[in-house]
């Protein structure tokens, strides 16, 4: 079936979540004798079977090492690698293949860039603006730039909703910056940044802007040359695909002005102990042999997204989130931390008198997971005052009676701390 | 393990209220502890006079697990020797982290038994030992505790 077969199909389809449901096979383990209600998933989401059996397509039908041999099994191995490139290049509209690096993930992503651009680029009083709503990964790497070059790290704002203030963003531009590094969608409260207009505001004083997906590309539908960035990172696991894989998207002018990040094979045309020339984009960036099956297993995730649809997908969560927000927001004594007008799917909240660690434990007694803690996010636990929350992510695969689950399982936490 | 075994009565009865909540003014030991995952953050200090404990207090933010073994810790040590409270502290990081049975090993635990269920969740282990963690940096005149690190009660690298 052709996308725009789908595409036009897709509104008048009802959204089938148990046929879906169907295709994940660890939706139905029990825990601790109840249905697992998996709602941990801006951490690591679950696979389906079509990329498991894709997995195991490569690995028992086409594996050898790739870019090398003159075999069959190298030149099948080559030809799925390359194919995901083509996949996810697609879903993500870049332009052009080479524009897609494959990486570990979100933060190798932000490594990269940080070593391949800030490093050969930024200079000593250069300024790089980045969020509170900064995933530790979409700061620490720009904070070890700033002290390695004498750079200065300026924070933009956010409201007691999660909002960035935009006035205080675009206040803090001056001619001493360089870099802007900030996230499409807060893990910790959800929040949709308003990136297409931040992204302007930057090319507008001709400042290089990168985007942390990873919270996005999994709910959005992401089309970055729509977006104009000019970096976008992201990670296969948390949309449904394997561990160990990631993507760094960048235009092409810059990626081929930048630095290596790493040295090895495949990196290189040529090597003599007197000089060494580097290949071309992207593989210049993609140094020893990559994790080969888990990029071909996010060629086969973005293909199973594609096919249920990022709006559907994105409609179905929205409607989530909503039902979840109002259960929560009748319960006294729940605060929910993040109350953006553009949220995806995520709720982290408190329940006062109640240690979130506590939360935790109790819900994973009612088989929910949750996440709990400060989600690699201790500034914006530090905006708002807490030392941590719970926090409950959906996906697609979520269900009404999930919410129901959770809601059950906080009354039973409130009962037992009464 | 159930949850409902650990988070007993006794324990969500010492969350609620804590026994010997706060500082002892001019105390002769002091130690912070910090589980910087969970940002359980607790302070102890010490009245120690004669090598024994005279009086002992604790204050700060935590989950009702460190809070609960905090407030049970002050309540057993109060009026112990030094040693024997050296002796507690070992007995309690065993029992913990799996490697002291308390329903069939000699043992001076007594009511403190109650946390012997947390060494079936793995992520919870922590909350339990910092208080008796930050109780032995205080005793050494260590100035903080963590639960990371070379302090690691789980052993890790």
């Amino acid at each position: 079936m052709s996308s725009v077969l789908k595409k036009v199909m897709a509104p008048a389809a009802p959204f089938d979540v148990a046929k879906i449901r169907a295709e994940f096979p660890i939706l139905s383990l029990t825990v601790h004798g109840k249905p697992l209600a998996y709602l941990d998933n801006a951490a690591s989401a679950q696979m389906p079977q079509p990329v498991l059996d894709r997995l195991v397509q490569y690995q028992t039908r086409e594996h050898a090492n790739i870019h090398r041999g003159v075999h069959y099994l190298s030149e099948t191995a080559t030809a799925a690698y390359e194919g995901a490139r083509r996949k996810i290049q697609q879903f993500i509209n870049a332009r052009e293949e080479r524009e897609v690096i494959y990486t570990r993930g979100t933060t190798e992503a932000v490594n990269l860039a940080m070593h391949g651009y800030g490093r050969a680029f930024l200079k000593e009083g250069d300024q790089i603006i980045v969020s509170t709503l900064e995933h530790h990964s979409n700061i620490v790497p720009w904070q070890m730039l700033c002290a390695e070059k004498g750079c200065k790290l300026r924070v933009i704002p956010c409201n007691d909703a999660g909002e960035l203030l935009q006035e205080e963003y675009r206040k803090l531009f001056n001619d001493r910056t360089r870099f802007v590094a900030v996230t499409h969608v807060s893990n910790a409260l959800g929040t949709v940044n308003p990136v297409k207009e931040m992204i302007a505001f930057a090319h507008s004083l001709g400042v290089p802007i990168l985007i942390d997906g990873a919270q996005a590309a999994p709910h959005l539908e992401v089309d970055v040359q729509a977006l104009d960035c000019d970096f976008y990172c992201f990670s296969g696991h948390k949309m449904c695909g394997p561990t160990g894989i990631g993507v760094l998207y960048g235009k092409t002018a810059l990626l081929e002005k930048m630095q290596p990040y790493q040295g090895g094979g495949d990196m290189i045309l040529s090597v003599t102990f007197e000089k060494t020339t580097y290949n071309a984009i992207p593989y210049k960036f993609e140094a020893g042999t990559p994790p080969i099956a888990a990029a071909i297993g996010l060629g086969a995730t973005v293909d199973y997204l594609s096919g249920i649809g990022m709006d559907s997908i994105a409609a179905w969560e929205h409607q989530l989130l909503e039902y979840a927000t109002e259960q929560l927001k009748a319960m006294p004594g729940v605060r929910i931390i993040g109350t953006a007008r553009e949220k995806a799917a995520v709720l982290s909240f408190t329940v006062n008198g109640v240690h979130p660690h506590d939360v935790g434990t109790i819900l994973n007694e009612e088989g929910v997971a949750v996440r709990t803690g400060h989600h690699c996010a201790q500034p914006v636990m530090q905006r708002f005052g807490v030392p941590a929350t719970a926090r409950a992510s959906f996906s697609f695969y979520n269900t009404f009676g999930e919410v129901d689950q959770l809601v059950a399982g906080i009354a039973r936490v409130q009962k037992m701390f009464a | 393990m159930d949850s409902k075994q650990l988070y007993q009565e006794v324990i969500l009865d010492h969350n609620k209220k804590p026994r010997n909540y706060g500082r002892i003014e001019g105390a002769s030991h002091t130690a912070e502890g910090l589980n910087p995952l969970c940002g359980d953050h607790i302070w102890v200090t010490l009245d120690v006079r004669d090598e024994r404990v005279q009086g002992v207090a604790f204050e700060g933010e935590s989950c009702a697990i460190c809070k609960a073994s905090a407030s049970m810790m002050t309540a057993n040590v109060k009026g112990k020797s030094v040693a024997e409270v050296e002796q507690l502290i070992q007995e309690f990081r065993e029992m913990a982290t799996g490697k002291l049975d308390v329903a069939h090993q000699p043992n001076h635990l007594g009511r403190l038994a109650v946390f012997a269920g947390v060494k079936d969740l793995p992520s919870r282990v922590k909350c339990a030992i910092l208080p008796w963690h930050t109780l032995h940096a205080a005793f050494h005149q260590e100035a903080s505790a963590s639960t990371e690190g070379a302090a690691d009660p789980m052993g890790g690298s």
